[in-house]
């Protein structure tokens, strides 16, 4: 556990950096449209419709909306736009932020009675006089409560930040969700608790300063601001590896993280500085190695059949690994390393017991008691092409289908909150839970063999390959099961570093 | 006293024509002495204020023009016209967030003159006690508001001052001390006022000329004494009427008693 507390520095750091900038461009974008908006109703009628319709959007999907946005993007201009990391993410952010500042600007604005604006005429002032000395300093306090609202938002949002592969507090909170390590979810919460009151904070006393007329204090926090912001942008600069930093990323579940720290150890005993991309979207990741922004992750060989492919035969799983890694490398110049050797395939699983009263042992069973039954699935199953496929090989109308995050969704099951859930073989609980899982007559899933996928400019990187390819074919199903309940079992958890040391030393490496 | 005489303003078939067709302000000519205090007198939409405001570029005519002593004031930057001209309106319009002595100096300030020394005189000029200095408009009574927007808008010392309904929301014992401190003011600095009320009884006894408007175009132009004699025409007289009456109902009430 205390290797993930080691991260908290750095994570911070990287949130401030994104939710400073995100808030300085919003802030670029939002003062002279709230100004134009005061004096146009036209133009007010546009922006704030806009701001308020992105403000609509969850946060999460806003984050997630701009990865296929700047895919495109990427594709109009002839790629070289990042889909992933920093630049989606500061653009999110940037829209939410929008709304308070403009609507606070304009309310300030056109709140200021029009005989001060008229006097101000009256005396002769120029339009830059009346800004500066009439308008800003009415208008102040006001716009300065949305920048501050702006902020905190900003910040707190930022932890979503880690669904799109930009690192920040948000990736404690995730993992810490995944793998039930509370104390991680409240160190990721209070850090970025803690970091938006703070700058708000700073904010607050640069107000002060400007309403009191004490430059020296707005000056002052500015100058904290800043220099937060800088040192937290330090570790950038400092970077500077270039092709001896990897990025290794890794989807939410335990399995991946795991699976991230295994490939990564080996990396670091190669000599490179390793860096984690933890909580991709399980689209995301696939992306994310084609773009380079991520060196090397695992993946299943269904879900990129499925997914990436849009296949919905079932080959043999040698077939189908073969056939994966000559579309990959044709149609992306991603690199498949091989197989690890298990599968982690969707496997619907239910509690022993009750699948033997019901008399349950495949799909076409739970097909035919399908009305009875509560399906849990995890949060992207129901929206998968497996899923379709399935459905059409065994037509079933459940009670009702429920979405969780996997370590919720074997909770209920085992509450009776749900009767089949679309587990995972690999899982280490199908075992522990005393679980059964159902077979597939019809053969509708397919193959789920664990691949290592890396980077088009790794495929030449010796070194790279020299380093992890030893993991190929190597781990088996028991061990990886082994390894994954290590870390979701209720009691004496381990830490995916933890039990990626263990399993290391499992296989013999 | 300063040696100016006010600068005379001349109006050359002023239009305000708004973008919905109606005319405020009808092809309107006439010459303001140098050194004179006019009142524009009509009921409200008589185009009185609209005309007003031509003359500091506030509203700025659909056709004709406005000459102060003989320079078209289009020319060159609003801003420069408008700090020769003394400005004092029904809203007052004082600046919130800056104390009374701030108010008053802005206008210099503007001219980047910082003159402690001059807001202490203009103070004393409305009649207003030093200890309101650094107090903010929010502190004080709707007579001292604005006799510190006259003390702001005589602060550059203008020759011509425009006043829009300056006492319009005030009660009666202020707004004759500080319609008496204007005249005073007028006399003493032989300053061109030009001032818009829709009360004639103001008119008549503040002003040396009396201009009445309607539907905008002025319909009488003539003195106090002239229009108490019952001259200038209906809509001068209708409005006459009120005062009237209402000084001879006192007088009789005042003979009922002795």
């Amino acid at each position: 556990m205390s290797d993930a507390f080691a991260r908290v520095p750095a994570l911070a750091a990287q949130h401030l950096l994104l939710g400073i900038s995100a808030l300085v461009l919003a802030l670029a974008l939002a003062l002279p449209l709230g100004w134009l908006s005061a004096r146009r109703p036209r133009v007010a009628r546009v922006t704030l419709g806009f701001a308020s319709l992105v403000q609509t959007i969850p946060s999460l999907a806003l984050l997630a909306l701009f990865y296929p946005a700047l895919l495109w993007l990427s594709g109009v201009v002839g790629g070289g736009v990042p889909a992933l990391g920093f630049l989606p993410a500061l653009l999110a952010l940037t829209l939410y932020a929008l709304l308070p500042i403009i609507r606070n600007l304009v309310t300030g604005l056109t709140g200021i009675d029009p005989a001060v604006l008229e006097a101000a005429d009256g005396v002769g002032m120029t339009a830059a006089q009346k800004l500066r000395l009439i308008e800003l300093p009415l208008v102040l306090p006001v716009a300065m409560a949305g920048i501050r609202t702006a902020a905190v938002w900003t910040i707190g949002a930022a932890t979503l930040s880690t669904t799109v592969g930009q690192p920040s507090l948000g990736d404690l909170i995730f993992a810490g969700l995944q793998t039930q390590a509370w104390p991680l979810v409240i160190a990721g919460c209070v850090s970025a608790a803690a970091l938006a009151l703070g700058v708000d904070a700073l904010l607050g006393l640069a107000e002060y300063g400007a309403r009191n007329r004490r430059a020296w204090l707005i000056w002052g926090a500015v100058a904290l601001l800043g220099a937060a912001t800088l040192a937290a942008s330090a570790p950038l600069w400092a970077r500077g590896g270039g092709d001896r930093t990897v990025v290794i990323g890794a989807k939410n579940f335990s399995e991946q993280y795991i699976l991230a720290r295994l490939i990564g150890d080996r990396l670091a005993r190669a000599g490179y500085t390793v860096q984690y991309r933890d909580g991709l979207g399980s689209t995301v990741a696939f992306g994310a190695v084609a773009s380079g922004d991520v060196d090397a992750y695992v993946d299943y060989a269904g879900t990129i059949w499925a997914g990436e492919m849009k296949r919905n035969d079932v080959p043999p799983r040698a077939e189908q690994v073969r056939a994966i890694a000559e579309w990959a490398r044709a149609t992306r110049g991603v690199g498949m390393v091989g197989a690890l050797g298990f599968e982690n395939a969707y496997a619907f699983a239910m509690r022993g017991d009750d699948a033997r009263a019901r008399g349950i042992a495949s799909l076409a069973d739970v097909a035919r008691q399908s009305p009875q039954l509560k399906l849990g699935a995890d949060l992207e199953f129901l929206d998968r092409t497996e899923w379709a496929t399935i459905r059409r090989a065994y037509p079933m109308r459940f009670a009702s289908a429920t979405p969780y995050s996997p370590t919720f969704m074997y909770r209920a099951l085992e509450s009776g909150r749900a009767d089949v859930i679309s587990a995972f073989s690999s899982d280490g609980r199908i075992a522990a839970d005393r679980l059964v899982t159902l077979s597939d007559p019809e053969r509708a899933i397919p193959g789920y063999d664990a691949i290592l996928l890396v980077a088009p400019a790794r495929t030449k990187d010796a070194r790279f390959l020299t380093a992890i390819r030893p993991l190929i074919g190597r781990i088996p199903v028991s061990a990886m099961r082994e390894a994954n309940y290590m870390v979701d079992r209720d009691t004496n958890k381990a830490t995916p570093e933890a039990a990626a040391r263990w399993l290391a030393t499992k296989i013999g490496l | 006293m300063p040696d100016n005489s006010g600068p005379a303003i001349a109006f050359e078939r002023v239009t305000k024509r708004y973008a919905d067709g109606t005319i405020a302000v009808d092809a309107v000519s006439l010459a303001v002495e140098p050194g004179s205090f006019v009142a524009l007198v009509g009921a409200s939409g008589s185009g009185k204020s609209t005309l007003l405001k031509t003359v500091n570029r506030l509203v700025v005519p659909s056709e004709g023009r406005v000459l102060i002593d003989g320079v078209d004031v289009s020319e060159g930057a609003a801003w420069q016209l408008r700090r020769r001209i003394g400005y004092v309106f029904q809203n007052i319009g004082l600046f919130p967030h800056l104390t009374v002595a701030q108010n008053i100096a802005l206008p210099l300030r503007l001219d980047g003159r910082n003159d402690r020394a001059r807001v202490d005189a203009l103070l004393d000029t409305v009649e207003l006690p030093d200890s309101l200095a650094s107090r903010t408009p929010a502190e004080l009574s709707g007579g001292q508001r604005q006799r510190v927007g006259v003390a702001r808008a005589l602060a550059t010392d203008p020759g011509l001052l425009l006043m829009d309904e300056p006492f319009g929301a005030l009660d009666p014992v202020t707004r004759e001390s500080l319609g008496q401190a204007i005249v005073r003011l007028q006399r003493e600095r032989r300053l061109t006022v030009l001032m818009v009320t829709h009360d004639m009884a103001e008119a008549l006894l503040d002003a040396a000329r009396v201009l009445v408007m309607e539907r905008g175009r002025v319909v009488a132009d003539t003195t106090p004494a002239a229009l108490i004699a019952g001259e200038g025409g209906d809509t001068a007289q209708a409005l006459v009427a009120v005062p009237r009456a209402q000084a001879e109902r006192i007088a009789a009430l005042a003979r009922g008693q002795t």
